[in-house]
């Protein structure tokens, strides 16, 4: 038998928190199957809502942005695809980042009660934001036959944005999971958050856009990287990436990143306390 | 060799809560505008330095476990006693990771498993089935090993026919049978319970505090905590008392419950009626019992007390005593011969008497009353409950088990002829 010693003290960071972390990988799947499983219990049209939603965004956008303000499409890509190749990403992120932030809260039945690495609520919703993601992916597909548009190989590395889009996620819904428990404002401020973020993000407009000058200075946003990521590898090259913005873009990503996983451990121990 | 497995040296846990002061009734608009304001400028200042921002006026820090120092060997089984708030709760919490404590330090040798509450994390809307994978996750299982187990806990919750029934339509019998059963088949080397056999019907308490004697048979090193001094008693080799989070007591587990009932702590479950509506016009104001708890084969008192909205004859009554397993042990009968007892606005009807021995073998029972009194006419149940503590022991041998024993604890010699 391995006799682990474990010594607890005000202040002292868990030393095999990784590998405890490692260790409950279980209860991680377990806790994003539950979320998965139940998110669409006791509704009508069940996973359908994970299509709908992107989709009539998606012919909104299209009217507003490409039909009355007329703005400019990427190179020959139909509208709708630039939006919906903007939105996929956009709401994998928005809804990543509210479901983790709001996690702990919804969770802290649980914190209160039994022990285990507290990353694991937060990262476990992220799940739930992926697989609705991944159903709505169908949508886009179903978008490029009706337009007969076929993707170059830059679509191979569409799953290395999708991963992007999770970190970008993460980070920020550790950093506000873990400030949430304390200052409950910040549900207040989150779909507020997510809401002006539809409309500066480039979501219903090519990031071509914005003035050259000012680009550089936009893409601090980490989501002008992802999406112009994202837009890149579905429409090849009639979106060509802009390489400074999306190498700042995945700066900032790690910044927030770092922050998120710093704080959320600094604070976690006396999550039961504060609930 | 019984080595240590949790050694905890000057533990300290501290709380700061905020308590609202008391407001005049009519307070000006320039009084509350400047309350708004010294709280808006603490709240201001708690988010500058990064703290946690708490409701209320005054500020007041509360040490919920102070400087506490003790060993807990290999092998034993612990119960940890005392009233409520004496810090019980908060100390299985910092021993089970979930919060940390403010000062001192404690040091953990094994693998830990702590049951704070029967079936946390058990989500409505999912099925029996996936309910076990969830909850026994959640207690730190793996997959392989829920799977492992999953029959015997089917058998032991006794709901093979309904695992794939969300456990929202479960009755709560089940549902609280289920989430034992999952966390009786945790298999750590220290085992953390808190109060969990206060739940579910007797014949399943009974059957949980099996398994936690087997689990303790095994050498494995059990915590418990429980106002239930019988269950403790049965189950407990040592005990810690523990009183306004300070250790008050440490040794045997029956020195520690002589000295919990010597302070004269009332048990929780012990006198604390509050008012009980029985009909639309008669009310219990009281119904007390002294001293509780009590020992085996001693005598007690008893304070009965009603009122009324009318005028009323109360034709019969009675107190009831009931095991924790529902079995009417006895009745006092407290009709008249020759009048009825009469109880109106002006004058309340208060009854006061004695049991002169209560030959009852150790263990919590329930205090109910059977009321014949206008329109009603019913037995009225768990009103109260007297605990019964064991009696100095009478021979060399150490009693049975008090589930082993019946209700009654007769007395009773013979001789080898």
């Amino acid at each position: 038998m391995n006799e682990v010693t474990l010594v607890l003290e005000a202040g002292r960071a868990e030393q095999h928190y990784w590998r405890d972390l490692w260790r409950y990988r279980d209860l991680f799947l377990i806790l994003a199957w539950r979320d998965v499983s139940v998110r669409y219990k006791q509704t009508f049209i069940g996973v359908a809502w994970a299509v709908v939603r992107p989709f009539l965004t998606m012919v909104i956008f299209t009217v507003v942005f490409g039909k009355l303000a007329k703005l400019p499409s990427e190179g020959n890509a139909p509208y709708a695809l630039l939006v919906f190749a903007g939105m996929l990403p956009w709401t994998l992120f928005s809804s990543a980042l509210t479901g983790a932030a709001d996690s702990m809260i919804a969770s802290s039945q649980l914190v209160g009660k039994v022990y285990f690495p507290r990353m694991i609520i937060p990262v476990a919703t992220v799940v739930t934001a992926l697989i609705d993601f991944l159903v709505s992916l169908s949508i886009l597909v179903a978008v490029m036959i009706w337009y007969r548009f076929a993707p170059g190989w830059p679509i191979l590395l569409l799953p290395a944005f999708v991963a992007l889009a999770l970190l970008a996620s993460i980070g920020p819904g550790l950093w506000i999971a873990a400030l949430n428990l304390k200052y409950r404002d910040f549900r207040y401020l989150i779909p507020f958050l997510v809401q002006i973020g539809l409309y500066v993000c480039p979501v219903g407009f090519s990031s071509s856009v914005i003035p050259a000058e000012y680009r550089l200075l936009y893409s601090l946003n980490p989501m002008v990287g992802i999406i112009d990521g994202f837009r890149w590898s579905i429409l090849g090259g009639e979106s060509p990436l802009y390489l400074p913005g999306f190498a700042l873009s995945l700066l900032v990503i790690a910044f927030f990143l770092w922050l998120g996983i710093s704080r959320f451990r600094a604070t976690e121990r006396s999550f039961a306390d504060l609930i | 060799m019984s080595d240590v497995v949790i050694r905890a040296e000057g533990l300290g846990k501290r709380y700061v809560i905020g308590h609202e002061t008391q407001r005049e009734r009519y307070s000006s608009l320039r009084d509350s505008i400047a309350r708004g304001v010294r709280t808006f400028a603490r709240k201001a200042g708690d988010l500058a330095h990064g703290r946690p921002i708490i409701q209320g006026d005054e500020l007041e820090e509360v040490w919920a476990l102070s400087d506490l120092d003790f060993e807990i060997h290999r092998g034993e089984v612990v119960g940890i006693i005392g009233r409520n708030g004496a810090g019980k709760s908060t100390l299985l919490k910092v021993l089970s990771r979930i919060t940390e404590p403010t000062v001192g330090r404690v040091q953990i040798s094994g693998r830990v498993a702590s049951l704070l509450e029967v079936g946390t994390g058990f989500h409505p809307e999912l099925s029996g089935r996936e309910n076990i994978y969830l909850n026994g996750a959640i207690l730190g299982m793996s997959r392989a090993e829920i799977r492992r187990k999953f029959d015997e806990i089917v058998a032991f919750a006794e709901v093979e026919k309904f695992l794939d029934t969300p456990v929202k339509r479960y009755s709560s019998g089940m549902y609280v049978r289920l989430a034992f059963a999952v966390a009786a088949h945790l298999d750590p080397e220290i085992f953390i319970v808190d109060e969990v056999l206060a739940v579910g019907d007797g014949e399943f308490q009974r059957k949980c505090l099996g398994r936690m004697s087997e689990v303790a048979r095994d050498g494995r090193t059990v915590l418990f905590v429980s106002h239930n001094m019988a269950a403790v008693q049965t189950l407990c080799s040592r005990g810690i008392l523990l009183h306004a989070g300070g250790l008050v007591a440490e040794g045997s587990i029956n020195s520690v419950v002589e000295t919990y009932v010597a302070k004269g702590a009332p048990s929780v479950v012990g006198n604390a009626l509050l008012r009980r509506k029985l009909s639309d016009s008669l009310t219990l104001e009281k119904l007390a019992i002294e001293p509780n708890p009590a020992t085996a084969g001693c005598g007690v008192a008893f304070a009965i007390e009603f009122t009324s909205a009318e005028p009323l004859r109360m034709t019969e009554l009675s107190v009831l005593i009931y095991s924790n397993l529902g079995v009417r042990v006895a009745i006092v009968d407290l009709r008249m011969a020759q009048s009825t007892h009469r109880v109106s606005p002006t004058e309340p009807l208060r009854f006061r008497g004695r049991v002169f021995d209560l030959p009852l073998v150790e263990g919590v029972y329930s205090i109910g009353l059977f009321v014949a009194c206008g329109d009603l006419r019913s037995d009225v149940y768990d009103l109260t409950s007297l605990e019964i503590l064991r009696s100095a022991p009478r021979s060399e041998l150490a009693p049975y088990a008090s589930r082993d024993r019946g209700l009654l604890d007769l007395r009773s010699e013979f001789d080898v002829v």
